[in-house]
């Protein structure tokens, strides 16, 4: 049933290129007719030559014609289905792609968040591949299987019946006898495939910390058990490809048998007079090609199998539920950056209550610091403002608006945000800087990077602004990355910030060269700072103390180390450490 | 050669299928000519005897070359797998071997692909050698020769029109082979785009770039599609080329043994067999056209793993064992250092005594970890010298050296396995004692208490089931169960808080071991008997905490920009 769902969706997909669909399909039974045909004029040609002496040449230029036009035609033909059906297939392939891929980005954070980015990635690329493989070109085959089978053997009883039902009769044993061991050989793949998974484990894990392998002197241990893996699959490779590899001998020694007994058969009914040689000869073509079709079909059924596993996959994700934007979306004249948190409820999963009740006033241009342990959840907070997640219950206000009155997008142009993962795509330094703003000048982005103190080093680099980075920026530094974040926040000069552990890979001298930039930007913008520093924590209009997700107290410095609370605690451990000396 | 050393223990197997396959090849090439007996002999003369007889040649046939081909695709299989299982493991070995530069240069995800991926398409690429490489030529040349024995003036036909096919193929594929080459190209691409968009998607929705990203998107698949359809109608083009080639050569056949039979020279039966030559070279052509596509990609997989195999590390492990008696511990005596991509380590020089704990302050890329990376003898120093006890590091026996040091690398790394196989990699023989001093001093007690299993908790590969400071703090009492003469943390106490970091640095001191403690915070080396202060690779001072205050400019902005709170506070 499930299946059945699945393919009509799949048709709904194929429903913009359905003439591509219908064309392939009457060419390729057009097709099969003149191939099949081919054979039985070549045995009519063979009919005309009986014996020395006895040769019609004007009956064999008769045929011979006959045989060019079929041939053309069914090369005609041919080359048709094929086009048809490849144009077809790939503008398939293109759209599932596309589609997939605005998902993505209308899926709430929630959804990419919690599953793997791995198994996301795994349904764009392979999983549209193998819908594009199987369902799409087996369809053709499947039809084109289906045809050539009925069309043999239509023309194998209109020569003989009683050759022709031999060959009936027969050649589905080729079939049984290659499912049987197919079902046999399955195990074998299974347990190798498991195996090859364990091996391609453990090189994953020990060469891809190969260093630190190193570094405890592991790696006889490390070969000691990656030989015992490489043995298990040495011992399971061979049964499974060579019981794998049975099946092609097999079906052709059935084949072979089938052949036998249409010469023997056949000669026979050529002495009774039956039929004439040149039938035979087209007899015995048939019988040599007749498993092909049933072969096909039988893999086709397979690839469909899985395509349809496939397409089920990225279904799935199709169907999810989507960010719905308000109907009519409010924006605000002059964002100020008053922003109220109203007895916010939230959490990640029911189970697991994070936040409740949570107030906070915050006025224009005031700084609100996060501060807490290390995986305290201030990220947490931050999913709320920019509305990645929704609270459970209560309400965020900007400016008096409800978030949730606002488009996205409008509501997160408000902010400017340096995330704790530092986030570069491949390509020139420019182009990364000036993401998020629109045309920038040259200068534009040269002031920019000057003020988050990247100039410098993008200036050592060979291209400069125009240096390629690698994905995700890996040819540079932590800290260099995160000057380039900066710089691109700089030159978007939005009115509120979120600046969220963004200078914990910079050394302290540079950290303080780019500090007194973000003073700078910071004034007159609300700031919510997710900070280690003593410095901007005792700056800041307001603290927010985290623990384990939870929001424990809110107050000022002062009032808040009078509390004697988690943050005094915090506040003094840290105090401590610097003074103990 | 490459080939041969993997080949060598298994060259009967492989010389064995090679064999069996053309015992096979060969009666498939005898059938044509026993049909055409059948007809010639056996219909044309009424002799149903020799029907019979030849029709159990036929089955005679079919049950040899059966039998042959068993035969044959167990020995490819043996072959085929058992140099893959060779070269893996050879790989592995090579590969355990490199040197710390080595692993830098080639990357460790590609080392990963080449140990499997290449390999799996290297076994291929033999089995179809053995199983198709000795069938195709052997029939297509076959089939040749039987037709000049049957008829030469025909032969020529067969002469003419096979290269006219192999064309046919060669025109389609070499044509195809690039555009492929693209597309795949484009595939990496829309990898890399969904790659980055989902691990950005947080950046891309806070700066509304779901549109121009959608745009970059559409645009690649776009290329891609195009490139598809265009190698999707030249691709069609294969199959009604041959047919049409193959049928003008059947034509010609035809025409030609007309003649022949009328002048009596050829038979009936014999034109049968002859087409039936002329079919068999096409499908051999097509299968052998596979098989060079496989070369393809084989020769491509099979430089990649040579490159692993071949690959020597530059460094030569010493044969020394630890001296008895010293004078100094450890000593850096002018030691430069400089990565391919230029300096990183200029003209250091320094000591270290044996309990005292040595901090290493400077900004990013001033080489800290480069320097504490030249302790294990991870890389080699370019110039001078580092001796531990006297010795240069370049004569001790890698083990040896190693076992003295116990290192916990910036990033945390764990293993699959519980967490007590994981603090056994710094001493396999280390007691519960042993462990529970590690646990304690890394701060770790604490949290493994509150595992359900405690010790035999499982961690999943990478330690992605434990949190960032977990996983630090594991890092540093797997080092500590080796119970090392030198501790080197880099920078590896960054995800604990405060108060943690406080602790861990306390009972370490207690331990009275040397330790190296990196650090970017002052308050973590502020209390080590020396601290190094780097500068662009440059050693620009050493001291005590106080001697730094007041003699380096360097060190006291760096102090100041750390302790500014502090300052306002009083």
């Amino acid at each position: 049933m499930k299946n059945k769902n699945t393919l009509a969706r799949l048709m709904r997909f194929i429903s913009p290129y359905k003439s591509y669909l219908i064309f392939a399909l009457i060419f390729s039974a057009v097709n099969i007719v003149f191939t099949l045909m081919t054979p039985v004029l070549i045995g009519r040609a063979i009919d005309t030559m009986i014996g020395k002496g006895k040769v019609h040449f004007s009956y064999l230029s008769i045929r011979i014609v006959q045989i060019i036009i079929t041939v053309i035609l069914a090369a005609i033909t041919n080359y048709l289905v094929g086009r048809f059906s490849s144009k077809m297939t790939f503008e398939i392939t293109k759209d599932l792609r596309d589609q997939l891929f605005a998902k993505y980005h209308a899926l709430p954070l929630k959804y990419i968040d919690s599953h793997p980015h791995g198994d996301l990635m795994s349904r764009m690329i392979a999983d549209i591949d193998l819908i594009s493989d199987g369902l799409l070109q087996g369809f053709t085959n499947l039809f084109a299987g289906v045809a050539t089978i009925i069309g043999t053997i239509g023309f194998m009883l209109a020569i003989n019946v009683k050759i022709a039902l031999i060959v009936i009769v027969l050649t589905p044993i080729s079939l049984i006898v290659s499912s049987q061991i197919a079902t046999r050989v399955y195990k074998y793949f299974q347990e190798q495939l498991a195996i090859r998974g364990e091996l391609s484990g453990y090189v994953e894990e020990m060469i891809g910390n190969q260093k630190v392998v190193k570094a405890f002197s592991h790696e006889e241990v490390n070969k000691a058990d990656f030989d015992e893996i490489n043995q298990r699959l040495f011992v399971s490779g061979v049964k499974s490809q060579f019981l794998g590899a049975l099946v092609n001998p097999s079906t052709r020694f059935v084949n072979a048998i089938v052949y036998g007994a249409v010469t023997i058969f056949g000669a026979f009914t050529v002495l009774n007079g039956g039929i004439t040689v040149g039938a035979l000869s087209s007899f015995l073509t048939y019988a040599s090609q007749y498993t092909k079709p049933f072969n096909d079909i039988s893999n086709v059924f397979t690839e469909l199998e899985t395509a349809l596993a496939c397409a089920d996959r990225v279904f799935k994700i199709i169907d999810e539920e989507e960010i719905v934007e308000p109907r009519n979306a409010k924006t605000i004249e002059h964002p100020q950056g008053d922003i109220k948190i109203d007895s916010v409820q939230f959490s990640y999963v029911p189970e697991k209550p994070l936040i409740d009740d949570f107030n906070l006033d915050v006025k224009a241009g005031q700084t609100i610091a996060i501060v807490g342990p290390t995986g305290c959840g201030k990220t947490t907070l931050i999913n709320l403002l920019m509305r990645f997640y929704d609270p459970l219950k209560g309400t965020i206000t900007i400016d008096g608006v409800n978030i949730q009155h606002m488009n996205r997008h409008y509501m997160r142009s408000l902010y400017g945000m340096v995330l704790q993962d530092t986030w570069l795509f491949k390509g020139t330094i420019k182009d990364n800087i000036a993401y998020g703003s629109s045309n920038p000048t040259d200068d534009q982005i040269i002031q920019a990077a000057k003020n988050a103190h990247a100039h410098k080093f993008i200036m050592q680099l060979k291209d400069g602004y125009n240096a390629l980075l690698q994905e995700e920026g890996s040819n540079l530094s932590q800290g260099q990355r995160q000057l380039l974040c900066i710089a691109r926040i700089m030159l978007a000069d939005p009115p509120m910030l979120i600046l969220d552990e963004a200078t914990s890979s910079i050394d302290t001298r540079t950290e303080r060269q780019i500090q007194s930039a973000f003073d700078e930007m910071m004034k007159g913008r609300t700031t919510f700072i997710v900070a280690h520093r003593l410095s901007t924590i005792e700056k800041a209009d307001k603290i927010i103390v985290m623990n384990d997700g939870h929001i424990l107290e809110q107050g000022t410095h002062k009032e808040l180390l009078a509390k004697q609370g988690f943050y005094h605690k915090l506040y003094y451990s840290q105090f401590d450490t610097s003074t103990n000396s | 050669m490459f080939w041969k050393k993997y080949f060598k223990p298994y060259k009967w197997q492989g010389i064995l299928g090679f064999f069996f396959k053309l015992v096979e090849a060969f009666f498939e090439l005898m059938v044509p000519v026993v049909v055409a007996k059948i007809i010639d002999q056996g219909i044309a003369k009424g002799n149903t005897t020799y029907i019979i007889h030849m029709g159990i040649v036929m089955f005679v046939l079919a049950l040899a070359g059966y039998g042959s081909a068993i035969i044959c695709q167990y020995y490819a299989s043996l072959t085929s797998q058992g140099m893959g299982t060779l070269m893996r493991r050879d790989m592995f070995e090579a590969i355990n071997n490199y040197d710390y530069e080595d692993l830098d240069t080639l990357g460790t995800p590609t080392l990963i692909t080449r140990i499997t991926n290449d390999v799996n398409q290297l076994q291929l690429a033999i089995a179809m050698t053995i199983r198709l490489l000795s069938r195709s030529p052997f029939i297509i040349i076959g089939s040749l020769v039987m037709a000049f024995i049957l008829n030469w003036q025909v032969g020529l036909v067969f002469l003419v029109i096979s290269p006219l096919i192999a064309f046919a193929i060669y025109f389609v594929m070499s044509h195809t082979q690039p555009i492929y080459h693209r597309i795949n190209k484009l595939m990496d691409k829309i990898s890399l785009i969904t790659r980055e968009n989902l691990s950005g998607v947080r950046v891309i929705r806070a700066f509304n770039k779901q549109d121009n990203e959608k745009k970059r998107f559409f645009e690649t698949t776009k290329a891609q599609k195009d490139e598809q359809v265009h190698a999707g109608y030249l691709s069609s083009l294969m199959n009604p080329a041959t047919t049409i080639i193959v049928n003008t050569g059947i034509i010609l056949i035809l025409y030609v043994s007309a003649i022949k039979v009328n002048l009596g020279t050829l038979t009936q039966g014999e034109v049968i067999a002859l087409i039936n030559y002329m079919n068999a070279i096409m499908l051999s052509m097509y299968a052998f056209a596979n098989v060079i596509l496989i070369y393809v990609k084989a020769t491509a997989a099979s430089q990649r793993v040579q490159e692993v195999l071949n690959l020597k590390p530059s460094m030569v492990e010493g044969s020394q064992d630890m001296p008895d008696s010293y004078n100094h511990f450890i000593t850096f005596d002018d030691v430069s250092f400089s990565y391919k991509e230029g300096h990183a380590l200029e003209h250091l020089s320094f000591t270290i005594n044996e309990g005292e704990t040595v901090g290493i302050i400077g900004g990013t890329g001033s080489g800290k970890s480069t320097l504490v990376n030249l302790i294990p003898r991870f890389y080699d120093a370019t110039e001078g010298r580092i001796l531990i006890k006297d010795q240069s590091i370049k004569d001790y026996q890698y083990d040896t050296l190693r076992h003295m040091i116990g290192i916990v690398p910036q990033s945390a790394t764990l293993f699959s396995g519980t967490i007590k196989e994981n603090l056994l990699w710094g001493n396999s023989s280390a007691s519960d004692e042993d462990l529970n001093l590690a646990i304690n001093i890394s701060q770790s007690k604490e949290f493994i208490d509150k595992l359900p299993d405690d010790l035999k908790t499982k961690i999943e590969a990478g330690g992605k089931n434990v949190s960032g400071g977990q996983r630090q703090r594991l890092t540093i009492a797997r080092a500590l169960v080796r119970k090392p003469e030198i501790l080197i943390l880099d920078d590896s106490a960054s995800a604990l808080d405060f108060a943690t970091d406080a602790k861990l640095r306390r009972d370490i001191k207690k331990m009275h071991t040397t330790s190296i403690i990196v650090s970017q915070r002052v308050s973590a080396i502020m209390n080590s008997d020396k601290i190094l202060v780097l500068d662009h690779g440059k050693l620009a001072a050493m001291g005590t905490h106080d001697e730094l205050l007041k003699t380096c400019t360097l060190y006291q902005e760096i102090v100041k920009s750390q302790m500014e709170g502090e300052n306002n506070e009083k």
